[in-house]
């Protein structure tokens, strides 16, 4: 919490598919070790957003995209290869995708793409990001099973160790709750509360009540326009800014 | 309606039942009576025609087909899969569906012409580069192979690659893994058994093929000693002895003999790769 300058900036972000705008005009800062939450209708641009963070809305063809997105006070379009950016920030998708390979690569796959080799390094991240990730007692013993065969609660788990796997210092999910019972889901919220401590974090969430829950900041946006973006306590009671934002909160539309 | 669709599907299976039945009942009497098994297949001397000391060893047959579609598949092989990581990972829209065009274009050039071009361009090529004292070889064969196979092993491979659920690129992309690491680390385990009936449908292309080798590989029954050596393949000699033995003679059933150790081979390749793309679907 030195230095004051945002986490990540938005400015005036604009995406279009194939000429159809997803997002608009969009400004928005992300705090440093804040928990934002990101909420709106399907379809309203959040998982567009993310893309933008970690530039992987590049590998859309039919994307199109003007303004910029600084990381760290660097405009990420700076970056001449992505990937460098990409180990920046840990992305978790809405259904867990465990890469066709065992427990332990897919937690070390991130560092071992990134050129570590050393056994000892690669044993230590193991074990750090699957406590990390709260699955740790759970899979201790099956490190060698292919990622595929744990349940589904553990395999979004999993994708959170696999996320956290080069000290990211940011976290971006999507709606990672989605395929996932409540009692993990509440495991991942505790998991997400202790990572804040030294992570940005960044949730989009269909669930209003996760984002009151979990986030200490939260944007509504709407068809690609950011609604408002203001503090919970603001967000989830009367005097919101923007009367949608009372009434999407309240369930009354969305 | 749907009748027609049977009968077609069940003559399909005929058909096959039928052309086995006849080579096979063809070659019978050779295969049971006539053939000393053990010459049949570890003696490299063919010379089913000659007068004194007829000799029905097909060794030097198969050696010349394993040599050929060996070095067919090492050319194959990385420019079959190359090309469909290429097509299926580094291109898109109009470029992409140009290529693949172009590829099942090469699919449609007839045999024939491979042969061609093997005898006329291939051949004073090879010559001329190696020194050597003939331009028909294995290395002729095994080039004009190896680029007949291409566009068969590209397509089921790029549909392999394709098969592969987006979900795992981006995850891997994401994780800050570049394109080539993810073709290399995730797409290629991942398609891993496609990837290999790509190429047992190529291999089993290659070994099948008569006309091309036929017109590229020269003539010498002999178990090649380099790449430079004149061989000959099994169904070159099927096809170059046939039009000139007599219906029912020995040297006749000894060809049907050598077209069902073809149809074992091909046969075997082609069930080997069924059983991996069915493992696949399985899991
Ligand atoms: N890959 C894509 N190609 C074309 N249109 C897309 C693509 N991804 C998203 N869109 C469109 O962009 C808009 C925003 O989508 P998205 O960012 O996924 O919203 P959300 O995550 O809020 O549901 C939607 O209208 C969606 O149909
Ligand atoms: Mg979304």
């Amino acid at each position: 919490m030195v230095s004051a300058s945002p986490m990540i900036e938005v400015e005036n972000l604009s995406v279009n598919y194939a000429g159809k705008p997803a997002l608009d005009q969009l400004t928005l800062d992300v705090r440093r070790n804040e928990i934002l939450a990101v909420i709106g209708p399907a379809n309203s641009g959040k998982t567009t957003l993310l893309n933008c963070i970690n530039r992987m809305i590049e590998t859309i063809p039919s994307a199109s995209v003007s303004g910029t997105v600084k990381v760290d006070g660097h405009n990420v379009a700076e970056y001449r290869d992505p990937s460098l950016l990409r180990r920046r920030i840990g992305m978790v998708f809405p259904l867990p995708v465990g890469l066709p390979m065992t427990v332990y690569e897919n937690v070390t796959f991130a560092p071992r793409m990134a050129g570590e080799k050393d056994r000892t390094v690669l044993d230590e991240t193991v074990q750090r990001c699957l406590k990390q990730s709260a699955l740790w007692d759970e899979v201790k013993d099956r490190l060698d099973d292919l990622g595929t065969r744990l349940s589904g609660g553990q395999q979004q788990r999993l994708t959170i160790a696999r996320a956290l796997s080069l000290n990211p210092e940011i976290l971006c999910l999507d709606e990672f709750s989605i395929a996932v019972d409540p009692v993990t889901t509440m495991k991942i919220e505790e998991v997400l509360k202790e990572l804040n401590e030294n992570m940005t974090i960044v949730v989009v969430t269909n669930l209003v009540l996760q984002a009151k829950r979990l986030a200490h900041r939260t944007a509504l946006l709407l068809r690609g326009k950011l609604v408002e973006v203001g503090d919970n306590e603001v967000i989830f009671s009367r005097q919101t800014a923007d009367a949608r934002t009372f009434q999407y909160v309240q369930g009354l539309f969305g | 309606m749907e009748f027609a669709i049977k009968a077609s599907g069940f003559s399909a299976i005929f058909f096959v039942f039928a052309i086995f039945f006849f080579v096979f009942s063809t070659a019978s009497e050779f295969i049971f009576e006539k053939m000393d098994f053990v010459e049949f297949l570890t003696s490299p001397e063919w010379y089913p025609t000659s007068l004194s000391n007829k000799r029905y060893g097909t060794l030097a047959l198969l050696a010349g087909t394993v040599s050929v579609t060996g070095l067919a598949m090492l050319i194959a092989v990385p420019l079959g899969l190359g090309s469909a990581l290429f097509i299926s990972e580094f291109t898109s829209g109009v470029v992409k569906e140009g290529l693949k065009i172009t590829i099942e274009l090469l699919a449609a050039i007839p045999s024939v012409v491979w042969g061609f071009i093997g005898l006329a361009v291939m051949n004073p090529l090879i010559i001329e580069v190696f020194d050597a004292p003939i331009g028909l070889n294995v290395l002729n064969g095994g080039i004009i192979l190896g680029l007949m196979s291409v566009p068969i092993m590209t397509t089921i491979a790029e549909d392999a690659l394709k098969a592969v659920p987006d979900s795992y690129r981006e995850a891997s992309l994401a994780l800050g893994a570049t394109r080539w690491q993810t073709a290399h680390k995730v797409l290629f385990p991942a398609a891993r058994s496609g990837l290999l009936a790509a190429v047992l449908l190529g291999v089993g292309r290659a070994i099948g093929e008569t006309m091309a080798v036929l017109m590229a590989t020269g003539h010498a029954v002999q178990i090649p000693g380099s790449p430079l050596d004149s061989v000959r393949t099994l169904t070159a000699t099927i096809a170059a002895e046939l039009g000139e033995t007599a219906a029912g003679s020995d040297h006749y059933q000894a060809l049907f003999a050598v077209g069902v150790l073809l149809f074992l081979l091909t046969f075997g390749v082609n069930l080997a790769a069924d059983l991996i793309v069915r493992g696949r679907s399985a899991r």
